[in-house]
């Protein structure tokens, strides 16, 4: 991978870009002046975002600032226009190869789940190892069982999503992205389409996750989660990073006034 | 793969008051003034209808002997008319011509051909309704690509160095059977392609496909059916012979693709983005996405919608009367207007209306279990 920074590179990253206190050091992720518009709209302006193996992320900000959008980019659901990302040093751009490689290490949980209807929990766990990764199938089944132990419904392989609730369809959803076994996962609220008594069970799930040393990108207002977990928690508005720092000082000692007013009304119910 | 099956919890019976005959009589029939009135009014209809339809239909009717003498009765003054009922005589005396063609019912010891074609045929599907069948799919596959070649090199017989007969023999109801499966079977992925095409992110195969299904839209199958048999043999050079039967079948596919490839678009649109891009996100290609988690979920959606346009495509085949082939109405109607069975033409159209109402009846009750069998407990 060539790594020849363009006209960007005298941009500084806000706040400097906390250093990691988490992971190995090793570079896992980078976005660089990044930049997207939804036509005259601009949505991501001049993200910078460096991301260690290993290291867990929270992203928050208010709606509509641009978080599903960013994390949105990593694995090219959404293209940007300026500036480059690269996954594991893999650029993502127009070369469709690229963008394959970068999906195959990279996994991603929606909000509202996403699990293909139509086929069983252990069928939505086992169909992309077997097309994509080639897994044999008797291989793939085991390792989906596996996960589903991990997540906590390994008595539930033979149901269809519809017939779970949403707690267990997000768990399944998990156990999904793992079965890829992705380095990077990214979360898109995860929690936020869950009702409270089901949210917990979702969190206990990513923290175990986090304990094993995955590296997670994730957008959640969870802040429980964000202090228990996250290495360095990111602000957004408007389409801008605008304070990045330790969960610690974050929540007890933050410096912008968006993000303090963010944090008054969000820790206020 | 091993594992507990779901089984809904049964509802509770309803109330007393609102199950049974008397029950169903009081809510559905009897349930205001005016809704007595009409349930009257609709039993003296049927009274006026029903039986002297049976009368005509059965009781009445001839279906002895094999000439035309059978049907008829001395009147009052000594005159021969018309005896009061249908005369399935006729039916029965033109059955084969009516069924295989005038090829078949002129060679009678060639009708084994077309009689083995059905027989396979229906005997291939019977596993298909069986549940504890399981190469369903291998079994499909077989019908739609393999059966075509059986089914031609029987009826057609050259391939088996039997008697040939030409594709301008065939007719009757065996006629029907093919243009409908040949435009079924093809409009079938050329639908999908199509359908999908139509959302392509890529501005020149979408305005294509756009153009594609628009322009089979516009034209009623009458004309598209006409311009096969006109126009096409200008495309090729003059001394390819291109069958008539051939062509038809090309028109009624392309038209028909047009029709299927909107009703799987309706399915594709109902489709949550979630869908696609949770499969993007895991990695599968444009053509794994679409086989594997968008289409199966579309085509389900949207049968319904095909098998109606199937049934309808079923129906319109008899137009093909126009371009000079003899499909089952159009061989009803030439029996009915022979010398010998003149003024047999209720018959002729009664036994085609409940063939065709068997096929689409048979068709659409498919549709239904088919869906209910794909019913996996989501919303959608
Ligand atoms: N496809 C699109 N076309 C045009 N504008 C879009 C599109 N998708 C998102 N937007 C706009 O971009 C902005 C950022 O959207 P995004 O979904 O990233 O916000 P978000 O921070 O995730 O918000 P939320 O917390 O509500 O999920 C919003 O103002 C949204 O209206
Ligand atoms: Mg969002």
């Amino acid at each position: 991978m060539e790594n020849g920074n363009t006209e960007n590179t005298e941009k500084p990253a806000q706040n400097g870009g906390a250093p990691p206190q988490n992971g190995n050091g090793e570079m896992c992720m980078s976005l660089n002046a990044v930049n997207k518009w939804y036509g005259e709209f601009h949505v991501l302006r001049d993200i910078n975002l460096e991301v260690c193996t290993g290291e867990k992320l929270v992203v928050c900000g208010p709606s509509g600032s641009g978080k599903s959008t960013l994390i949105r980019c990593i694995n090219r659901l959404e293209e940007h226009q300026e500036g480059r990302i690269s996954v594991n040093g893999i650029e993502l751009n127009d070369d469709l190869k690229h963008i394959d490689e970068v999906r195959r290490e990279v996994g991603m949980v929606f909000q509202h789940f996403n699990l293909f209807p139509h086929l069983t929990v252990l069928q939505n766990l086992t169909l992309a190892p077997i097309w994509v990764r080639k897994t044999p199938k008797n291989e793939a089944e085991e390792m989906a069982m596996h996960f589903l132990k991990r997540v906590k419904i390994p008595e539930q392989a033979a149901k269809y999503p519809g017939q779970l609730s949403g707690g267990q369809q997000q768990r399944v959803a998990i156990a999904r992205s793992l079965c890829m076994k992705p380095k990077v996962m990214l979360f898109d609220e995860p929690t936020s389409a869950l009702d409270p008594e089901m949210i917990k069970e979702v969190l206990d799930v990513m923290v175990e996750l986090a304990r094993e040393g995955m590296t997670m990108l994730c957008v959640t207002h969870e802040m429980g989660f964000a202090r228990t977990v996250a290495d360095r928690v990111i602000f957004m508005d408007e389409g801008q990073i605008v304070e990045e720092n330790n969960p610690e000082d974050f929540f007890n000692n933050p410096q912008n006034d968006r993000t303090k007013l963010f944090l008054s009304q969000i820790l206020s119910h | 793969m091993a594992g507990a099956v779901f089984t809904p919890i049964a509802a509770r019976p309803a109330p007393a008051a609102t199950v049974g005959a008397l029950g169903w009589v009081r809510a559905n029939l009897l349930s205001s003034p005016i809704n007595a009135l009409l349930t009257l009014a609709a039993l003296y209809f049927a009274w006026k209808v029903i039986p002297p339809s049976l009368d005509w239909l059965f009781f009445n009717a001839t279906i002895s002997g094999g000439t035309v003498a059978e049907c008829k009765t001395a009147g009052e003054d000594g005159l021969i008319v018309d005896a009061p009922g249908a005369c399935w005589t006729f039916v029965k005396v033109r059955f084969l011509q009516l069924m295989f063609g005038l090829y078949y019912s002129g060679n009678l010891d060639q009708v084994w051909r077309p009689v083995l074609m059905f027989a396979l045929f229906v005997g291939l599907m019977i596993p298909l309704f069986v549940r504890s069948f399981r190469k369903k799919l291998l079994l499909g596959a077989f019908i739609v690509f393999g059966f075509p070649f059986v089914a031609y090199a029987l009826v057609h017989g050259e391939w088996l160095g039997l008697p040939v007969a030409d594709t301008d023999q065939w007719g009757g109801f065996m006629l029907t059977f093919f243009l409908a499966s040949v435009g079924i079977v093809g409009a079938l992925p050329l639908g999908i392609l199509f359908a999908l095409g139509r959302r392509s992110q890529m501005p020149v195969i979408r305005a294509f496909c756009i153009f594609y299904i628009e322009m089979w839209r516009a034209a009623p199958l009458i004309t598209v059916l006409y311009m096969a048999s006109n126009l096409l043999p200008l495309f090729f050079p003059s001394e390819v012979d291109f069958d008539k039967v051939a062509r038809a079948m090309i028109g009624i596919t392309l038209f028909q693709s047009a029709y299927t490839a909107e009703a799987i678009r309706g399915g594709l649109q109902a489709l949550d983005r979630g869908q696609f891009e949770a499969a993007d996100a895991l990695g599968f290609g444009f053509w794994k996405k679409s086989g594997l988690v968008v289409l199966p979920q579309a085509l389900k959606i949207s049968i319904p919608g095909i098998v109606n346009s199937f049934i309808e495509l079923f129906k319109d085949t008899t137009l093909v009367l126009i371009i000079g082939l003899f499909d089952l109405l159009n061989m009803a109607e030439t029996a009915s207007r022979s010398p010998e069975w003149k003024g047999y033409d209720l018959e002729a159209y009664v036994f085609t209306a409940s063939v065709f109402f068997v096929f689409c009846f048979g068709m659409s009750k498919y549709s239904q279990a088919l869906e209910r069998k794909l019913h996996t407990g989501h919303a959608r």
